[in-house]
């Protein structure tokens, strides 16, 4: 059944965005996180958030997915907004000992929940159109220029996508070899963390050997089809721009320059 | 000392997208000293089955006994459970951990709280049981061939002394001399310790070999259980179910039709080649 | 036209202690000659670490013999210059299908190979269509792998391994973990390839029932090739395929038996249909 549980949160349904070029949407993503923090004021946040809902509408995912990452920053908006609101200085409404609400720390705390929440949807957008593959495709094609500094691009996007396709089957296994030493009366549950550590012992050492034989495994596989780096390879589906690309960026560039101007202007 | 399902089903991911019938109203006893084949093609509910039997799954409905207690009251020890009910599963080599081969079979017996000298002591035994010679119990595991990991593995269980063993293919990937030596094993580990064995095999001629009564599921239902002359002689519902009888069912079927007067119901290669002797003699035929 | 070919050929294991010296050395093969036609089906029977599987990474020259020579195609694989093009002309299918599948999606597994290769992208789709034809998965080409039956990853793999345009194809024991219906599946799709495609099939197994339909069977034991010739042949010999740690298929041992029995039945028999047409010929 773990099978079952697809990487990363890809989203299937057809729409522009679905469609769009990985490398368009990394950058378009990246300059809303930009246009973010260029942004200080209500008005900045209102262009922000119709931008934001044009995106939600235009990518046809329900927008109940978009907010369920929020679930994992929860906390983290919490303390953000807790110290915020008590220990911004400013005009006091409200004071009891030595908590203060002021006017500056609400402002503040609503600013700084906005850019948080809209930092996870935005990048929600990306994640939810984008199958991990492409994404690791997007990630290589951007990186390539590294590759002049030595840095191995191929390889490293290579190592993500054998990752996807492992963890799956590693889950499972460590799934069926936890079962068989419950059958064989290991306990993974009781005692402190200490007998707890050593517990999963005999769950680790088979699942590592298991991961090493499958790695050597699959090295002569992937030898035996004539893998021999990035170097001379082809690509099945190689990623080109197409006029919707160009429209995006086009759109997104505009957008980050309103944004550079509400912040030139001070607006 | 019986397992016990009563109108037992189990669905995985119930009231989700992925829910999916394993088994519906399965009843079953699994007696003392008894040789069990289970048969079902891939999919069929046989993991899901025999992980019921010693309460690694909970049923979604319908009960389970061990010697008439419900595994699922409050204050049974499903602990002390498995070590009553031994369940190897497929490529059970892939559970080996420790460094040596004699540690690895003490696992078991060291959870049930024996002290070191005890486990050892049932460990040798088991090994020597499972058929490890002694020379191997220092050697580390992963040093093994194939066919001796499968028995170490499978020694691990058993030195937990369980009353029933329950055996998910355990011959898989194994070469023909490899599977007859273990097969024989674990008959002669039948007889000698008394023990039931539920052997999960895709081998018709192996089922056919060894076990005195089978199990067929067929999408998660029982389809027969029977002793396997009777069960193999429906070739055909088994066919339908992906499944086949062992090749002399088909071999004795053909020759019936052909007019020769054979048992039908043979289904090893001595009892065919006796059935034609003896047939062929009764037609007239001195040989 | 001959499109492998192994002479006196010898391979050494070695293993090392912790100090980096040669603690001992095993023999996996030993002076095997081997001599296969382009189209032919050749199985090569053995039982576990008989030196099958070392065989037959010396033919995708994932191994290079330690002694004599072996050819793919009239290139010597010990040629380093010519490596991509033996690996290209001689393609391996291996026992596990799950840790042979790289892609994420079926279609993009079964075009690793051409990409590898350096196939321009328009090829490569015509090869991965050809290929997933071939062996009857179309149908699935945007599944995950990990959703397949174990006959269906095998035969993506097989698909993989067809989209490089191999003149022969090595399965390394391709059946091994799977059920009785994934195995027929992968059999079926690999007599159809050689039929079809004319494509050479290396089929090594420990399943006798698997290599009746082959041209040529070789039994190996210890790393010597024991005995060779038609399926017939060698299965007339029952005494010494079980010396070997084989068995030969049920149908075989019943006439065998009925022979030591008294009856006079012909040798080598091997399908259902000629042990019965020999019985009621004596009735």
């Amino acid at each position: 059944m773990i099978r079952d549980i697809t990487l990363g949160q890809y989203y299937p349904a057809k729409s522009v965005l679905h469609r769009l070029d990985p490398r368009t949407k990394f950058v378009g993503t990246l300059m809303f996180v930009i246009s973010l923090f260029l942004f200080h004021t209500f008005l900045g946040y209102g262009v922000a958030t119709f931008f934001l809902a044009a995106m939600i509408v235009l990518s046809k995912v329900p927008a109940s997915f978009m907010f369920r990452g929020l679930k994992t920053i929860f906390v983290i908006l919490l303390i953000t907004v807790g110290f915020n609101v008590f220990l911004t200085p400013g005009h006091i409404l409200w004071q009891w000992g030595f908590l203060k609400i002021t006017y500056e720390g609400l402002a503040q705390a609503a600013k700084m929940s906005i850019r948080l929440v809209y930092l996870v949807v935005g990048s929600s957008i990306m994640t939810l159109t984008t199958t991990p593959n492409q994404l690791t495709d997007g990630l290589e094609r951007l990186l390539s220029p590294l590759r002049r500094m030595g840095v191995p691009v191929h390889e490293i996007a290579m190592m993500m996508s054998i990752a996807l396709r492992f963890i799956p089957i590693l889950m499972e296994e460590t799934d069926k070899i936890m079962k068989a030493q419950i059958a064989r009366g290991a306990d993974f549950e009781t005692g402190n963390i200490f007998q707890k550590a050593k517990g999963l012992v005999p769950l680790l050492v088979p699942l590592f050997v298991s991961a090493f034989r499958r790695a050597d495994d699959l090295a002569m596989a992937m030898e035996a089809r004539c893998y021999h780096g990035g170097e001379g390879r082809t690509q099945m589906k190689p990623l080109c721009y197409k006029g919707r690309d160009y429209a995006a960026y086009g759109i997104a560039l505009i957008y980050l320059a309103v944004s550079v101007l509400f912040r030139v202007r001070g607006i | 000392m019986s397992i016990k399902l009563k109108n037992v089903s189990y669905i995985y991911s119930p009231g989700t997208a992925y829910e999916m019938h394993a088994l519906e109203n399965i009843h079953l006893t699994i007696p003392d000293n008894q040789f069990i084949g289970m048969i079902g093609h891939t999919g069929s509910g046989k993991s899901t089955l025999i992980q019921l039997f010693n309460g690694l799954l909970k049923p979604t409905g319908g009960e389970v006994f061990y010697n008439g207690e419900n595994i699922w009251s409050e204050k049974f020890s499903r602990k002390n459970l498995r070590s009553q009910v031994g369940l190897a599963f497929q490529y059970p080599e892939y559970q080996l951990f420790e460094t040596n081969v004699l540690e690895d079979v003490c696992f078991g017996p060291k959870n049930q709280g024996l002290d070191p000298e005890a486990a050892k002591e049932r460990a040798k035994k088991a090994l020597e049981q499972a058929g490890v010679p002694q020379e191997l119990f220092d050697k580390s595991p992963f040093e093994l061939s194939g066919g001796q990991k499968k028995r170490v593995a499978i020694a691990g269980v058993l030195a937990m002394n369980p009353r029933i063993l329950i055996l998910d293919e355990p011959t898989a990937g194994l070469d023909p001399r490899g599977r007859d030596e273990l097969l024989e094993q674990i008959a002669a580990l039948h007889k000698t310790r008394g023990i039931s064995v539920v052997l999960v095999s895709h081998s018709m001629e192996d089922i056919a070999r060894y076990v005195q009564r089978m199990i067929v599921l067929n999408k998660g239902r029982i389809a027969f259980d029977g002793a396997p002359r009777q069960v193999f002689s429906h070739c055909q519902e088994l066919e339908s179910m992906g499944l086949a009888a062992p090749q002399m069912t088909y071999v004795m079927q053909d020759l019936k039709r052909r007019g020769l007067s054979v048992d039908v119901e043979a289904i090893t290669v001595e009892e065919a080649r006796d059935s034609i002797l003896s047939a062929l003699k009764g037609a007239g035929h001195d040989s | 036209m001959e499109i492998v070919r192994a002479s006196n050929l010898g391979y050494d294991y070695c293993r090392y202690d912790e100090n980096g010296q040669q603690r001992e050395v095993t023999r996996a093969i030993d002076d095997v000659n081997l001599d296969v036609q382009e189209g032919q089906f050749v199985a090569i029977l053995g039982h576990n670490g008989s030196g099958k599987s070392t065989l037959a990474k010396h033919i995708n020259a994932l191994l290079l013999p330690t002694e004599g020579t072996l050819w793919v195609d009239h290139m010597d694989t010990s040629t380093e210059e010519e490596l991509w093009k033996i690996r290209q002309r001689a393609g391996m299918v291996f026992q596990n299908p799950d840790n042979q599948i790289i892609g994420t999606v079926v279609e993009e597994d079964v075009g690793f190979g051409p990409e590898n290769m350096g196939v321009p992208t328009g090829d490569i789709w015509k090869r991965v269509e050809d290929s997933l034809q071939a062996v009857g998965m179309t149908a699935y080409r945007n599944h995950s792998p990990n959703k397949l039956s174990g006959g269906q990853k095998q035969r993506v793999a097989i698909a993989g391994v067809m989209a490089m345009r191999p003149r022969c194809i090595v399965l390394d024991e391709p059946t091994a973990m799977l059920d009785p219906n994934g195995r027929r599946e992968v059999l079926e799709a690999v007599r159809e390839l050689n039929h079809q495609e004319n494509v050479t099939v290396i089929l090594i197994t420990h399943y006798m029932e698997e290599v009746i339909a082959a041209d040529r069977v070789y039994v190996m034991d210890r790393g010597r090739i024991v005995m060779q010739g038609a399926p017939r042949e060698i299965f007339a010999q029952v005494e010494q395929l079980k010396s070997y740690g084989l068995d030969v298929p049920q149908v075989t041992l019943l006439a065998y038996e009925l022979r030591k029995a008294g009856l006079s039945m012909p040798e080598g028999i091997l399908r259902r249909e000629e042990l019965v047409d020999a019985l009621c010929q004596l009735s």
